[in-house]
């Protein structure tokens, strides 16, 4: 009884690495080929979760971190947004920074989840050389209305992409926030800029929990 | 168009300079306006747009939606024209035939679904690609986000603005109000997303309008950037 027990174990194991197999070889897929792969995968995760599309915080962060985060340099990402101050800044700040930067980010781009089960993405062809090692991925959000720009900037890190910047509408992210950065720092400090990150998530937080 | 001139040649001026905020030399004056809209938006327009978004059934509000689309789009027409958009010109001047025949007026839109795309260009956007510099950022009262070149376009789109141009001033008059609250009601989503992501909501609504302005005449310029994520360069 135990031995087939382990033996089914056994099975499930080799069957679980080869299935993952793939997902290994996945890793020198073009850019342009993630960005697909990953909105897809990402909408029909919404799509099928209406506790997602009602945006509930603590789902969506499940999704944006095993889904998400890791084809994304978040590092850099902060970094860019904090400017020349993040080389001042000690390990347990940088943490903090990323915690609330994203926290920040997926709130206030939730409000755009329950938009979603109509919504198609569509990939355009590539205009960077073969060779590069940062590229811009375009996409248009197609649904109701007018299509809508959605842009993604990678660069190579070993044999994968990563994502660093994306430009909603003809907005790059980080260049939006690079100012609101900059004047918290140069009225604060580090720590100011992270008091007023947490602050905005702790009144953004109570306001959503006031709607519904 | 004298005082046109000057003020484009004004503007040419001053776009350029050393600090980061080279951009909005009128801030303190913007802040002021800037905060007196917001304290108007927050006591009556949006509580106006909120209700009428939650009142209006949907097929009027898309109703009403598309029928000062079309309008704006006649305009587009002769933008698109003028910025040498042949096609872009020509798709909207069908769009517009479309919608405005088929579309009963432009209430509906038609020319969505037959794919001829909306094509949005005013005429701030046609002195961009003629090449006149934005100029310093303004906040325009009750009008909100500009610049110097996009004032000068807002004021040359009001001039020939079909409903402005109405001569029943009654008639005239109610477009006009339910048109400041249709677009009111549909920019609901994206100053709700302002109060939510900005840390300074005067800064962070001119910098989104600054950068898709550029971005809508094909400005942006891609500078490559210092990584601060990697340690510094060494020293020269």
């Amino acid at each position: 009884m135990l031995r087939r027990t382990l033996g089914q174990l056994a099975a499930l194991l080799i069957g679980s690495v080869m299935l993952s197999a793939p997902v290994v070889h996945a890793a020198d897929e073009a850019p342009d080929a993630l960005i697909k792969r990953l909105s897809a995968d990402v909408l029909d995760k919404i799509k099928a979760d209406k506790t997602v599309q009602a945006g509930d915080m603590t789902r969506v962060m499940a999704l944006v971190d095993s889904q998400i985060m890791p084809n994304v340099n978040f590092v850099r990402m902060t970094a860019a947004a904090v400017g020349p101050s993040w080389r001042q800044a000690t390990p347990d700040q940088k943490k903090r920074l990323q915690d609330e930067f994203k926290t920040l980010l997926i709130r206030t781009y939730s409000g755009a989840l329950s938009q979603v089960s109509e919504q198609t993405i569509d990939v355009k062809p590539l205009r960077e050389a073969a060779g590069a090692t940062e590229v811009v991925v375009r996409t248009e959000v197609l649904g109701r209305g007018a299509p809508a720009q959605l842009d993604y900037r990678l660069e190579k890190v070993g044999t994968s992409w990563k994502i660093y910047d994306l430009n909603v509408v003809g907005v790059w992210l980080v260049a939006a926030y690079r100012t609101q950065f900059a004047q918290e720092i140069n009225a604060r400090g580090i720590d100011g800029l992270i008091v007023s990150l947490s602050e905005r998530n702790k009144s953004n937080n109570a306001s959503n929990a006031k709607k519904s | 168009m004298i005082a046109l001139g000057l003020v484009l040649m004004f503007a040419q001026g001053c776009a350029t300079g050393p600090n980061a905020n080279s951009a909005d030399p009128l801030e303190p004056l913007n802040r002021a306006v800037f905060n007196f809209n917001d304290g108007l938006d927050r006591t009556v327009l949006r509580p106006v747009a909120t209700a009428y978004d939650q009142v209006t059934p949907s097929p009027i509000k898309t109703g009403v939606r598309n029928f000062f689309g079309n309008i704006s789009d006649v305009w587009s027409v002769v933008n698109n024209l003028l910025q040498f958009k042949i096609q872009e010109s020509l798709e909207t001047f069908m769009r517009v035939s479309v919608n405005s025949t088929f579309g009963f007026g432009g209430l509906l839109d038609i020319g969505t679904e037959m794919r001829l795309p909306k094509n949005k260009q005013d005429f701030g956007q046609t002195l961009g690609v003629w090449g006149f510099n934005a100029g310093p950022y303004v906040v325009l009262p009750l009008f909100g986000p500009s610049s110097v070149r996009d004032t000068v376009g807002t004021v040359v789109d009001g001039r020939v603005d079909l409903v402005n141009n109405l001569n029943n001033v009654p008639t005239r008059n109610s477009l006009a109000v339910l048109r400041v609250v249709d677009r009111r009601a549909e920019l609901l989503d994206a100053t709700n997303f302002i109060d939510e992501a900005a840390l300074d909501k005067y800064s962070f609504t001119r910098d989104l309008y600054l950068q898709r302005r550029a971005s809508s005449i094909g400005k942006v310029t891609a500078v490559k950037e210092e990584r601060f994520d990697l340690p510094a360069p060494p020293a020269k």
